[in-house]
C-alpha cells in the first residue's frame, strides 16, 4: 500500500429522516469503505444486542450525543469522514425534520453534493420537496436522488422509474432541473445494494453505484470561471523584528475565495479603490508564482497601501462595487424572532457591518414553496429581505459566488449567529 | 517555485485543502479575538498546529502565546520536546500545572493514583481567568470521538467553561463567529476536519519532528484489564509513577504511543513502526480506533467524553 497524499476532497450532505434510512446509509458507506474499525463495531453490536436487535444496527454509528441517544433522534449536524484510494470525504449529516431547516441549511453551506433519500415505498413526499428546495437555495450543484429500501419493493424497476419521473416533474416546476446536475440511483442501504457493492438484486440498473458517483463528482471550485476574490484576514507587519529586511514587510494574509492570481497581476483594494500590482505570493516561506482558489496565502504588493482586515483585493477591472444595501434570502436560525426594529451585525467574508432590516418581501413555505406576505421571521423561516448597511460590503450574488454572496447575522446582545443570508 | 498544476485550476489535494482551511481558521482567531492562546502539549496534533501557525503568520511572530496545562504526570521526553520546540520557534510558552491547583485546593483527587487528566479542565479555567484569554486554540479532531463529531470549529463556552451540546452556535460556510463577552470563551479547533491518517500524512510531508515515544521502543509494561499499561515511569520531578500492583508481571514490549497525554490514562500499542512512514502504513491498516486503543478514560462509559466536555474539557 502506498500513502495517498494527492487525493482530492469532496464534501457532501445527506438529506432524509431516520425513516428514510439515512443513518443506515451513512453507516453502510463507512462500513463498506472499511472506515469502521473493530472496536467501534464491537461497541455498536453490543448496543444493538442490548436493544434486542438481531443484526448490527449500522445507524448507531451516527448516534452522537447522549441526549440524542436518549431520544432516539438526531438534533444537530454531525461530521463524518471516510476515504477511498483516491478521495477523502467529509459527510455533513443533518437531521431532516421540518423543525431542523436551520441544520439542513448549515450542512448544505459547505457541501458540493447532496444525497436526497426517498423511501421507495412512499415516493416523492413533502419532505423531498423541502430538501430539494433547500439544497437548491444553498447552491449545491450536484444532486443524487437515492431511492432507498428497494428491497422492500422487491427491487421493482417500474416503482423506481415512477419515482424518478415524479421527481423530475417537480424539479422542472421549481426550475431546479435546469440549474443542477441531478442523478438517480436505486439502493438498499440496509442490504448494501448499489452503495459500494453492486450485488445482484437489480440487474436492470447498469449505471454507476453510489460510491462511483461520489468518486466522479467534481470537487469544489473546479467548475466555472470565477473572478479573483481575496478578503484580507490579517495584516503581517513584523517591523519590530531584529531582521532589517523585514522592516518594510507588509503581507496581506487571507484565503483566495475564488479565481486565481499571479505575480505581476494588477489589483485593486476595496472599498477604497487603491491600485497596485502583486509583488510576491507566499505560503509560509515558500514563494509561489501563482495561486488559486482555496489556497491560504500571503500577498505582497508593489506599493505601500493602507489595508486592513475586512478589505477585499480583486483584479483591477473586476465587476464588483461596494454597496450599502443588500437583498437576500435569509434563513432565521434563532429561537428569538427577527426584530425589524433592532440593529444587527452582518459578517460577510472577513468584514462586519451594522445592519437594519429594510423590507421583508415575502417568506417561503419550504413545503409548498409558496410565497407568503409576512412581517416577522421565526426560527426555520426563510424570507427575502433587504438590509441597510452602516459599512459598504463588496458582494457578488450567491448564485455566482458562494463565498462573497453569503453572510451571517449576529445578535450582539448574545453574540449568537441568528441568521444565514444568501445575496440575490 | 512555479506550480503548474495549481495554476491550471486542479483541485487542491486533500492535505493542501486541510492545511489551507486550518491556516484560515488560525487567522480568523487572530483577526477576531483580542487575547487568544494556543494550547500546546508536545503531542502530534499540537505539533501540526505549530507548523500551521508558522505557515499562517511567518515572517511575523505568532499573535498568541503557547500554553501547556501540565498534569505533572507527563513523559519526560514529551516535556523536553515541548520546551525545545517552543525555544526553536522563539515563541512564549506558559506552563500551568495541575499540581499547583492541587496545592491551592481547587483540584482534589479522590485517591493518589486517580488520573489527573480530567482535572486539567480546572487548571485550564484558572489559567484562562488569570490571563484573560478569550480564545483557546486546541488540536481536537471530530473523528476522535462521537461527542466531538458535533463540535463546532469555533465552540462557545460560558463563564464556567461549559459546553452545551444542545445550544451551539450555528456555523455556516466559513463565516466563523468567535465573538464572546468578557468572561466567556471560545475554543477554536483548526484541525477539526482532520483524521488520524491526515495528521500522520501531514507529519510525513512536512517532515515534522516528534517526541521519541511516538516511535516503536522497548518499554516495561503490565497487562491491566486488557490494556497495556506502562509501569514504573520516571517523572520530571524525580518521582516514579504507575507502580506495579501485586500479582502483576512486568513484560518488556516493543510499543509506541498513538496519543500522548497524562501517563495514568494513555496506553501504548504493540508496534514495530519506528519511522513516520511506517506509522502511516500501520495507521492505514489498523483495525482499532485511536482512542479505543489508547485512551483508558474514554472506555468508562458511552458518554464519558461528552461529560468531560460539558465540564470544560477540550
Amino acid at each position: 500500500m502506498t500513502t495517498q497524499h494527492n487525493d482530492s476532497l469532496l464534501r457532501f450532505m445527506t438529506c432524509g429522516s431516520v425513516d428514510d434510512g439515512k443513518s443506515t446509509l451513512i453507516g453502510r458507506l463507512l462500513f463498506d469503505t472499511k472506515t469502521i474499525l473493530a472496536d467501534t463495531l464491537t461497541q455498536i453490536s453490543n448496543t444493538s444486542k442490548k436493544r434486542g436487535m438481531e443484526a448490527v444496527d449500522l445507524s448507531l454509528l451516527t448516534d452522537g450525543l447522549q441526549a440524542e441517544r436518549e431520544q432516539g433522534i438526531t438534533i444537530d449536524v454531525a461530521y463524518r469522514y471516510f476515504s477511498t484510494g483516491t478521495r477523502k470525504y467529509i459527510i455533513a449529516d443533518a437531521p431532516g425534520h421540518e423543525q431542523y431547516t436551520r441544520n439542513m441549511v448549515t450542512a448544505a453551506s459547505t457541501a458540493n453534493l447532496a444525497i436526497i433519500l426517498i423511501d421507495a415505498r412512499r415516493g416523492v413526499l413533502t419532505q423531498t420537496r423541502r430538501h430539494s428546495y433547500l439544497a437548491h437555495l444553498v447552491g449545491i450543484q450536484h444532486i443524487v436522488v437515492a431511492v432507498n429500501k428497494m428491497d422492500l419493493v422487491n427491487y421493482d424497476q417500474a416503482t423506481y422509474e415512477k419515482i424518478c419521473s415524479d421527481y423530475l416533474t417537480f424539479a422542472n416546476e421549481i426550475g431546479f432541473a435546469q440549474a443542477r446536475d441531478i442523478k438517480f440511483i436505486p439502493i438498499s442501504a440496509l442490504a448494501g445494494d448499489m452503495l459500494v457493492d453492486r450485488l445482484e438484486n437489480m440487474p436492470w440498473y447498469t449505471s454507476e453505484t453510489l460510491l462511483e458517483m461520489l468518486e466522479k463528482a467534481p470537487a469544489a471550485h473546479t467548475e466555472g470561471d470565477e473572478e479573483f476574490r481575496f478578503p484580507v484576514q490579517f495584516v503581517c507587519r513584523p517591523h519590530a523584528s531584529a531582521d532589517a529586511d523585514l522592516h518594510d514587510f507588509r503581507g496581506f494574509m487571507g484565503r483566495i475565495e475564488s479565481g486565481n492570481i499571479a505575480v505581476g497581476d494588477a489589483v485593486t483594494v476595496l472599498p477604497n479603490g487603491y491600485q497596485s500590482k502583486v509583488k510576491a505570493i507566499q505560503i509560509g516561506d515558500e514563494q509561489l508564482q501563482s495561486a488559486q482558489t482555496e489556497q491560504s496565502i500571503t500577498l505582497l504588493l508593489e506599493d505601500e497601501i493602507d489595508t486592513s482586515r475586512g478589505d477585499m483585493i480583486v483584479k483591477t477591472g473586476s465587476t464588483i462595487e461596494p454597496v450599502k444595501q443588500i437583498e437576500a434570502f435569509v434563513c432565521w436560525l434563532s429561537e428569538t424572532p427577527l426584530s425589524p426594529a433592532r440593529t444587527y451585525v452582518i459578517r460577510h467574508t472577513t468584514r462586519e457591518s451594522k445592519a437594519k432590516v429594510g423590507t421583508i418581501a415575502y417568506k417561503v413555505d419550504v413545503n409548498t414553496l409558496e410565497e407568503q406576505a409576512t412581517t416577522d421571521l421565526k426560527m426555520n423561516d426563510i424570507a427575502r429581505i433587504t438590509f441597510k448597511l452602516a459599512q459598504p460590503l463588496m458582494i457578488d450574488s450567491y448564485n455566482t459566488n458562494r463565498a462573497t454572496g453569503a453572510f451571517i447575522v449576529i445578535d450582539e446582545s448574545t453574540n449568537n449567529t441568528v441568521g444565514a443570508g444568501m445575496i440575490v | 517555485m512555479l506550480n503548474k498544476e495549481k495554476s491550471n485550476h486542479q483541485p487542491l489535494s486533500h492535505l493542501d485543502w486541510l492545511e489551507s482551511e486550518a491556516i484560515y481558521i488560525l487567522r480568523e482567531v487572530a483577526g477576531q479575538c483580542s487575547n487568544p492562546v494556543l494550547l500546546f502539549s508536545g503531542g502530534k496534533d499540537s505539533l501540526c498546529i505549530l507548523r500551521l501557525a508558522e505557515k499562517a503568520f511567518r515572517p511575523g511572530r505568532f499573535p498568541f502565546p503557547l500554553m501547556h496545562i501540565d498534569t505533572g504526570h507527563n513523559y519526560q521526553e514529551v516535556i523536553d520536546f515541548r520546551d525545545q520546540r517552543a525555544a526553536e520557534l522563539g515563541e512564549r510558552l506558559i506552563v500551568r500545572s495541575v499540581e499547583d491547583s492541587m496545592k491551592r485546593g481547587t483540584v482534589v483527587l479522590k485517591s493518589a493514583d486517580e488520573s489527573r487528566n480530567k482535572h486539567q479542565s480546572v487548571t485550564l479555567l484558572e489559567a484562562i481567568e488569570e490571563f484573560g484569554f478569550d480564545c483557546c486554540i486546541g488540536g481536537a479532531r471530530r473523528d476522535e470521538e462521537k461527542a466531538r463529531a458535533k463540535e463546532r470549529i469555533m465552540s462557545f463556552r460560558d463563564e464556567f467553561g461549559q459546553w452545551d451540546p444542545k445550544n451551539q452556535r450555528p456555523e455556516l460556510w466559513s463565516l466563523y463567529n468567535a465573538r464572546s463577552h468578557k468572561g466567556e470563551n471560545i475554543r477554536a479547533f483548526p484541525i477539526s476536519n482532520w483524521t488520524e491518517m491526515d495528521v500522520w500524512q501531514y507529519i510525513e510531508r512536512e517532515k515534522l519532528q516528534l517526541p521519541s515515544i511516538y516511535f516503536a521502543h522497548q518499554r516495561d509494561v503490565v497487562m491491566r484489564a486488557g490494556s497495556i499499561v506502562p509501569v514504573n515511569v520516571p517523572l520530571v520531578n524525580g518521582e516514579v509513577t504507575n507502580p506495579v500492583k501485586a500479582g502483576e508481571e512486568i513484560i518488556k514490549m516493543q510499543v509506541r504511543f498513538r496519543t500522548v497525554g497524562d501517563i495514568s490514562c494513555t496506553a501504548p500499542v504493540i508496534s514495530d513502526a519506528d519511522t513516520v512512514s511506517k506509522i502511516v502504513l500501520e495507521t492505514a491498516t489498523s483495525t482499532i480506533t485511536e482512542r479505543g486503543a489508547t485512551r483508558l478514560d474514554d472506555q468508562t462509559s458511552d458518554a464519558s467524553m461528552e461529560q468531560r466536555k460539558k465540564e470544560g474539557y477540550f
